[in-house]
């Protein structure tokens, strides 16, 4: 047996990790009602709003697909890869509501056969990287397909 | 083309690109010397120094105006260095452009050049958890080819575009550098070979993603009167446009190195062209003149699959219409609008603050009828077009 490790978010204050349901979490203007992410804190990206008050809010935890590919090739420092390396997938997806695009890693065991421009993903809290103590965690994107492999908290 | 618009360029200069390892001052320094042995005129004739800047060469590449001007020996000539990425040397000539044209000076020097690390551009060195360029390496391990493969796999799924497509433009833009003394890759390529390369970010193929380069290029501005009174003829080569532009909100294309777009819920989508369309059209308005007159143009082919992007936003074809033009030939050497005949990034790799300097460079050996094997006949407008990170545009008009 060895002890579990303790998850920590790898950025703090992004995205929740509540059970089944975690979200991004991005600001919208008190002003004018714009969205971003990650958070705002002390300007609103409208060139018409000189807002400076925002509110914390859960971004809209499925989207679509914008735009896909994976990372063959171990990204540099400072991302912390596995040894051996395993390839992932990037996904930049289409929140409906927030009516902009995200990006993220797509879960573990995804290749690009399984993803498509417009299908529907959701977000999942998963582990980044890790160390003796600690398993560092990221927001990512699974498919919403019957069968794919449940990943993450 | 408007007078008070424009400025002469008296001559350029390149080091060739390669993987040298040597101190990029090196590389400027024989740019600056190749320029105005080319412009015929003296160091001491220069009255401000314009640097593109680097950003991984310590403080001599931030404050590059100095370090080239220090390296020809001090003069007395005012100076600038600009940062803008990708878009640094244009951001130079355009400094450059304005002293000249406010009437602060009749002669300059612009001057970019790099000494690159191997393999994946990464973050500057440091823990920087406020810096989003340092941010999408650790937390999405998201590269520069990451946010070209976005791109091309778009492209493939809106256009049509075909893996054979991208492999095409990497084959005519080696064709093309094979013809060129400055570039790094001289050797023509198969389409089979491309194909045949490692896949480094689907779609994206080893072959079809741009290298990191050493090199450096630069150019002398004068004022148009300048010009004549030197002997440059009543027509010199001239700029008469160059766009700086940032984007308008909302910008809703995901851009290096962002972790998302703008939010379009407040003010729906931008009243006009999307930001890369507006790179161009925008250089284009202030020369006066439109896409139908370009003759040549050197555009930013990080990735062979971006190069077709670009035949849209500098208004060779309308939207989708890209690959059509290149499965004709019509962007090839000989070609109706031969695009990237130098052999563009593909044959160069990237060398950041000397690129944008080096497609004018390109253009106008084009548009002198000094171009060799590459020569696209009887070049008269040519139009560069590039974009750095951060919200950076950068388009160049020049005119015979």
């Amino acid at each position: 047996m060895t002890t579990a490790k303790t998850r920590v978010p790898a950025v703090e204050g992004w995205f929740t990790t509540d059970g089944d349901t975690p979200t991004l979490l991005g600001s919208r203007c008190r002003t004018c009602g714009t969205y971003a992410f990650p958070a705002e804190t002390f300007f609103c990206g409208n060139p018409a709003c000189e807002g400076t008050a925002f509110e914390q809010v859960p971004l809209s935890r499925r989207g679509k697909v914008w735009s896909y590919t994976d990372a063959r090739y171990t990204p540099p420092a400072p991302y912390v890869a596995a040894d051996p390396y395993v390839p992932f997938c990037i996904a930049a997806v289409e929140l409906a509501e927030e009516k902009m695009v995200v990006m993220g890693q797509v879960v573990p065991e995804v290749t690009v056969d399984d993803l498509h421009v417009g299908s529907e993903v959701e977000l999942v809290v998963d582990v980044l990287y890790e160390d003796e103590d600690h398993e560092y965690l990221v927001w990512k994107w699974r498919p919403v397909t019957a069968g794919m492999g449940v990943a993450g908290a | 083309m408007p007078d008070d618009r424009s400025v002469a360029v008296l001559g350029v200069g390149m080091h060739p690109w390669g993987k040298w390892g040597r101190n990029f001052v090196e590389y400027g320094l024989a740019a600056a010397r190749d320029a105005m042995r080319d412009a015929g005129v003296s160091w001491s004739d220069i009255q401000f120094v314009s640097g593109a800047d680097t950003i991984r060469n310590g403080y001599p590449g931030f404050i590059s105006g100095a370090t080239f001007a220090q390296a020809l020996g001090w003069s007395g000539a005012r100076v600038s260095s600009a940062y803008a990425a990708c878009a640094s040397g244009a951001t130079a000539i355009a400094a450059a452009r304005a002293q000249i044209l406010a009437g602060l000076c009749d002669t300059a020097l612009v001057v970019g050049a790099d000494t690159t690390p191997k393999g994946f551009f990464a973050p500057v060195g440091g823990e920087r958890r406020d810096d989003p360029d340092w941010l999408r390496f650790h937390l999405l391990g998201a590269t520069n080819p990451t946010y070209f493969a976005l791109y091309a796999r778009r492209r493939m799924e809106l256009f049509g575009a075909t893996e054979d497509d991208f492999a095409a433009v990497k084959v005519k833009n080696a064709r093309a550098g094979a013809a060129n003394p400055n570039a790094r890759y001289r050797q023509e390529v198969s389409a089979e070979e491309v194909l045949a390369s490692p896949m480094v970010a689907d779609p994206l193929r080893l072959l079809e993603i741009c290298a990191t380069s050493d090199g450096g290029a630069a150019i002398v501005l004068s004022s148009m009167d300048f010009a004549r009174r030197h002997g440059a003829g009543s027509t010199p080569v001239s700029i008469p446009a160059v766009s700086t532009v940032t984007p308008r909100f909302p910008q809703t294309v995901i851009e290096m190195p962002n972790f998302a777009t703008d939010s379009a819920v407040a003010v729906g989508a931008v009243d006009g062209p999307a930001f890369r369309r507006s790179i161009a059209f925008a250089a284009y308005e202030e020369a006066g003149i439109g896409p139908e007159d370009v003759d040549v143009a050197e555009v930013y082919d990080l990735s062979s699959a971006l190069e077709l992007d670009w035949y849209e936003d500098v208004g060779l074809c309308k939207e989708g219409e890209a690959e059509r033009l290149l499965r004709d030939g019509d962007t090839a050497l000989g070609g109706r609008i031969p695009v990237n005949p130098s052999g563009g990034l593909s044959s160069f790799g990237e060398a950041i603050p000397a690129q944008a300097i080096a497609q004018v460079c390109e253009l106008v050996w084009q548009l002198r009828g000094h171009a060799g094997g590459r020569q696209v006949e009887g070049a008269r407008v040519g139009v560069t077009a590039n974009q750095g990170l951060f919200g950076h545009g950068s388009s160049v008009i020049v005119t015979a």
